[in-house]
């Protein structure tokens, strides 16, 4: 009886109502309370490529990252601008066959062709999603899905860009170190700076798009605009990171358009917390390497992960960052209703 | 009162598929004063305000605002010009509080371009701006409204922020569809000074209303529609006075008499 006239309450701590808007900081508790996680996350990262045992785990490091900055990108259209993208697959692909390109053709080093790719990459993508962004929802979705299916096919059936042999010979980095902390002060950048972002005035303007564009449009803002900004922003990771990802391959094949690469970010915006763009970088943390791991049970690994997928969707369906900053915020009691 | 036309609409006109919503209405708008549009549910008034700012593409007819024609510009580019409208149903950011609800409009380039309010809005800090819009608009400063999620403010306060958001813009004229319904008599009453005040700093105010008295108070002219039509228009004496505004209103004994309006 006295169970059902309880219920739970959740109140901020002090030390963070001290800290959220006032500036003035007045103790060493109150400035670590701030900083200590975000210097945790910051270090843990950077601390990854030295802690890790031998080359192999060293290499899923960097794909993690390359995931990361996919699924950086995948929760800020979604949950800021309110475009879910399945495109992942068409910005690595993009990106890498541009950087690939430039390197074998041109000769290009990839200190120039990954900064191309990426801004070329980017307004590729953008200007062939342009006629899409007044779609919303799902629609969009299929639509961006269907690009690097398209793109596969046309490569393979027309047999240009390498065919199904791909482009090969490409240039690698000068040494493992420079490629693993090319991806992990990249993904840090984006993070940091893309939480920056969404809490600027033009940030605001993404999040009312969301929120209402009809009332964006009746303040004499052209929405397409600004859909097309953000979808270059998102772009331009993703090229980034297919950029990276062909240098550290050496090869670019229709295998960079496969669908993990727009699947998994969203398992891992799932995981890790939607609309916080920490979240799908610990997503991302979590989800790779547990499929590394899952590679010894053979076919049986789509199983495991799956089972994985669905109980943290079952009982974790916030996220590991919704409910890591709410425990870290705030002090539950059962208080008598 | 300037009897300069800021706003006409010429046989303006709307086909939803089969169904007429607009059929051939025509009207103006001096500068500084104040129409109201009244009329039964579904007589159009909605749609026209909806043609007028470009949100729907009205099937013929042309509009022109400030002597230019603005007939089928995408809504953007006429709210660009001045023409803002407010929604029947309140269109806020509901994620965002009352506050950075309004940093969106200043951000526009028309708000940049004037200068935003009170010179604030091209260098000036927008949050602070906008805090005094909202202020000024009735969002008391001190019980911290200005600060709480708009999803959880109340309708009172979602209609002024829907007002705010046109005021952000500097207008010239505002479309107001239906500011007064959905709220309380002391809420209309508090709200009615407020249109008074909008009208006297010489914005344009074209308000579609239920609350006729209220209206009536405001208003230098009122149009009367019904099933797309426009059927009268005068002050607000004359539309009172007019058979076929109350027939429109209360109904007629004869089916056939009101089809012949239509």
């Amino acid at each position: 009886m006295s169970s059902t006239h309880r219920r739970k309450e959740r109140i901020d701590r002090g030390i963070k109502v001290r800290t959220d808007g006032l500036y003035a900081l007045m103790s060493w508790r109150e400035l670590s309370y701030l900083t200590v996680p975000r210097l945790v996350l910051i270090l843990g990262i950077l601390a990854l490529p030295i802690v890790m045992p031998g080359m192999y785990w060293q290499k899923v490091i960097t794909i993690v990252c390359i995931y990361a900055m996919l699924a950086i990108g995948f929760d800020f259209l979604a949950h800021y601008v309110g475009l879910v993208s399945l495109g992942g697959a068409f910005f690595i692909g993009t990106g890498g066959y541009i950087a690939a390109i430039l390197n074998s053709s041109y000769g290009l080093p990839p200190l120039l062709t990954i900064p191309i790719a990426t801004i070329l990459g980017a307004a590729i993508c953008t200007l062939l999603l342009l006629p899409c962004l007044p779609l919303r929802g799902v629609y969009f979705a299929i639509v961006t899905l269907m690009y690097p299916l398209v793109l596969a096919r046309i490569i393979e059936a027309l047999d240009v860009l390498g065919g199904t042999d791909g482009i090969m010979g490409v240039d690698s980095f000068a040494s493992s170190w420079v490629e693993q902390y090319l991806a992990v002060t990249m993904v840090l950048i984006f993070l940091f700076g893309l939480r920056r972002l969404v809490n600027t005035d033009i940030g605001l303007v993404f999040r009312a798009v969301k929120d209402n564009d009809q009332a964006v449009r009746a303040s004499g803002m052209n929405i397409s605009y600004y859909k097309a900004v953000a979808v270059f922003i998102a772009s331009a990771m993703g090229c980034l990171a297919g950029a990276c990802l062909v240098h550290i391959y050496m090869w670019a094949g229709i295998s960079l358009f496969a669908l993990d690469f727009s699947i998994i970010p969203i398992a891992a915006t799932v995981i890790g917390g939607g609309g916080t763009i920490v979240g799908p970088v610990l997503g991302c943390l979590i989800l790779v390497p547990i499929s590394e791991l899952l590679r010894e049970f053979g076919t049986l690994r789509i199983v495991f992960y799956s089972l994985i997928l669905v109980g943290f969707i079952v009982f974790r369906s916030e996220g590991i960052m919704v409910f890591g900053e709410r425990k870290y915020h705030q002090f539950q009691r059962w208080v008598r209703v | 009162m300037t009897s300069e036309i800021i706003l006409e609409a010429r046989e303006l006109t709307k086909n939803f598929g089969g169904i007429t919503a607009l059929s051939r209405v025509s009207f103006s708008v001096n500068r500084g004063e104040v129409l109201g549009i009244i009329g039964p549910n579904g007589s159009g008034k909605t749609t026209l305000i909806n043609c007028l700012t470009g949100f729907v593409r009205m099937s013929s007819g042309e509009v022109f605002f400030k002597g230019k024609n603005i007939s089928n510009k995408p809504a953007h580019r006429i709210a660009d010009m001045g023409l803002t409208r407010t929604f029947q149903i309140m269109r806020p950011y509901f994620s965002l509080p009352a506050y950075k609800n309004l940093v969106i409009p200043l951000f526009a380039p028309r708000a940049r371009r004037t200068g935003g309010w009170r010179g604030g809005g091209k260098l000036g800090d927008r949050k602070t701006v906008s805090i005094d819009i909202l202020e000024e608009i009735g969002f008391e400063r001190d019980s911290f409204v200005p600060y709480k999620i708009a999803s959880t403010l109340p309708t009172g306060y979602l209609k002024r922020l829907e007002l705010a958001r046109c005021l952000a813009l500097k207008p010239e004229i505002i479309l107001c569809d239906e500011v007064f319904s959905g709220l309380s008599m002391s809420e209309i009453a508090s709200m009615v000074p407020l249109m008074e005040r909008l009208q006297m700093e010489g914005i344009t105010l074209v308000m579609i209303e239920h609350r006729l008295r209220e209206l009536f108070q405001v208003a230098n002219r009122i149009m009367v529609m019904n099933f797309g039509v426009k059927l009268f228009e005068g002050t607000p004496q004359e539309v009172m006075a007019n058979e076929q505004v109350k027939k429109a209103y209360f109904g007629s004994e004869e089916v056939e008499e009101v089809m012949h309006y239509a």
